[in-house]
């Protein structure tokens, strides 16, 4: 199940394990980044804190937990290669998995529908 | 900034929009900040070959001697200008400073000897203040007209040379800061080798009319890519260039900003044309006894951009601020974060650690000589 947040995430549920990354639409408007900083494996956020930063040649951007968990892994690769998720943000771009404090949180994010809506 | 006014638009806007640009408002007018290339590559390419710039919002004026003595406009520009006007040769063109009476600067600007008039090109967001300052000055023995309409653009980078040669052959024998009037095959141009990116390469003023053509000719040539305003502040940052309202105010003196270059012996203390500019009282000593603060380049030691606003400390825990970053971001040429800022002098030596604040941490900075990429003016 993929589901979507009105800040331009997209979560890959499997288990009580979520995979976070940001849309392609998001990727698009940031441009091209060239620096990324993600969170410790075990840091517990709330929904909405600051997890990560996404900077562009002119600018920088957070990225919001889009629900309360636990950060139980994070993609280094982005942080080497900030490219990939310009170029491959629903797949190798991924930013983090969060194990969720509430996995039924997920129903009420949006669906692939009602996210393209928003962005059109 | 004025917020009600409608945004005005450059003789190049609807070539912006057909390009598929992002516009933003910048200085009152709406202009491309990117293209579809985006700015990470338009940086690239203006280094790699050539770009073009949109930069008629900046204000072109022109200040003709009613004696027809260029010489009478060029001491009366020396009057509100600390640099040396009276000894540039017809045909030159050189960088200059509008100071204030505190030694802060109200613009910085690009002054060229045309042989019977000055041609002074200054920022879009200080443009009406400038001609204020300039009428005030020079308006007893000159003529000012302000043709703010006319188009002006910025060709860029390692293949600009060969491409406006392509319309006017004459064009590759102009050196660095060279100004001539060219006809840029049936387009009547004012060109300068100039530019404000390090790039070797030419700023071309057209009238209004022409621009788009122009602009049209030169972008169908296949080495040149239109290059917006993301990409011109990461290419002057990565020059060292200061930006007017971030790296130079009405608070910065030219010492303090590094800019001492731009005063020419003769108007400094033991010149033939010492003083005479507003500020001479503040500026002029601290050529001998130096300034609190100084401009520096700042490399970020680590991978994360510092950006403008950053407060500047002397390690890692101590509580007060002692400067500040005016312009910070990525280098896309260098190949990691540059920034510049404000340091006590006596921590502005390269190779100094300093510190800055960035989301609640603080991140080692290594003063660094400017440029961060070295520039390729043809000299």
């Amino acid at each position: 199940m993929i589901k979507y947040t009105e800040d331009h995430e997209w979560l890959k549920l499997d288990g009580d394990v979520a995979t976070v990354g940001i849309t392609e639409h998001a990727a698009e408007q940031l441009g091209d980044l060239v620096f990324v900083e993600l969170p410790d494996a075990g840091a517990e956020f709330d929904k909405g804190d600051e997890a990560a930063t996404v900077e562009s040649v002119k600018a920088a951007s957070e990225v919001y937990c889009p629900l309360k968990g636990e950060i139980t892994e994070v993609n280094e690769a982005i942080v080497n290669d900030p490219s990939l998720v310009n170029s491959d943000p629903a797949g190798a771009g991924w930013f983090f998995k969060l194990k969720l404090a509430n996995p039924s949180d997920i129903e009420a994010l949006l669906d692939e529908a009602a996210y393209k809506a928003i962005i059109d | 900034m004025e917020t009600d006014k409608p945004l005005s638009k450059t003789p190049l806007h609807d070539l912006h929009i057909e390009l598929g640009a992002k516009m933003v408002p910048f200085a009152g007018y709406d202009m491309p900040v990117q293209y579809p290339l985006g700015v990470l590559k338009e940086h690239l390419h203006t280094r790699a070959a050539a770009g073009l710039f949109d930069v008629s919002h900046m204000g072109q004026i022109l200040i003709r001697p009613k004696s027809g003595n260029v010489e009478d406009a060029a001491l009366a520009l020396e009057s509100i200008a600390p640099i040396n006007v009276a000894g540039l040769k017809e045909g030159r063109q050189r960088y200059g400073l509008f100071t204030n009476d505190e030694g802060g600067l109200f613009d910085d600007f690009m002054v060229a000897n045309r042989g019977d008039h000055l041609y002074v090109v200054v920022n879009a967001a200080c443009k009406e203040q400038d001609l204020g300052l300039i009428r005030k000055a020079c308006a007893a023995s000159c003529d000012i007209e302000a043709p703010f309409e006319r188009g002006l653009m910025a060709l860029q980078g390692p293949s600009a040379e060969a491409v406006l040669a392509a319309l006017a052959p004459e064009v590759a024998d102009m050196t660095f800061m060279d100004v001539r009037d060219v006809d840029l095959d049936g387009i009547s141009a004012v060109v300068s080798r100039s530019g404000y990116t390090g790039e070797d390469g030419y700023e071309i003023s057209v009238a209004a009319g022409d621009a788009g053509k122009l602009a049209r000719r030169l972008l169908s040539d296949e080495r040149v890519e239109a290059i917006g305003l993301g990409a011109r502040d990461s290419l002057r940052l990565e020059a060292g260039l200061c930006l007017y309202g971030h790296d130079i105010d009405m608070t910065t003196t030219p010492v303090e900003a590094a800019l001492t270059w731009a005063i020419q012996k003769v108007r400094r203390t033991g010149g033939e044309r010492a003083g005479g500019f507003p500020g001479a009282d503040i500026i002029l000593p601290q050529f001998e006894n130096g300034a609190e603060k100084i401009r520096v380049g700042l490399a970020p030691e680590g991978r994360a951009p510092v950006r403008e606003g950053a407060d500047l400390f002397a390690d890692e825990t101590s509580t007060e601020p002692f400067g500040k970053v005016t312009s910070g971001g990525f280098g896309p040429s260098h190949g990691g974060p540059v920034s510049m800022g404000y340091v006590p002098s006596a921590q502005g030596e390269p190779g100094t650690i300093v510190y800055a604040e960035v989301r609640g941490k603080r991140l080692p900075l290594r003063v660094a000589s400017l440029p961060f990429v070295p520039n390729t003016y043809k000299r």
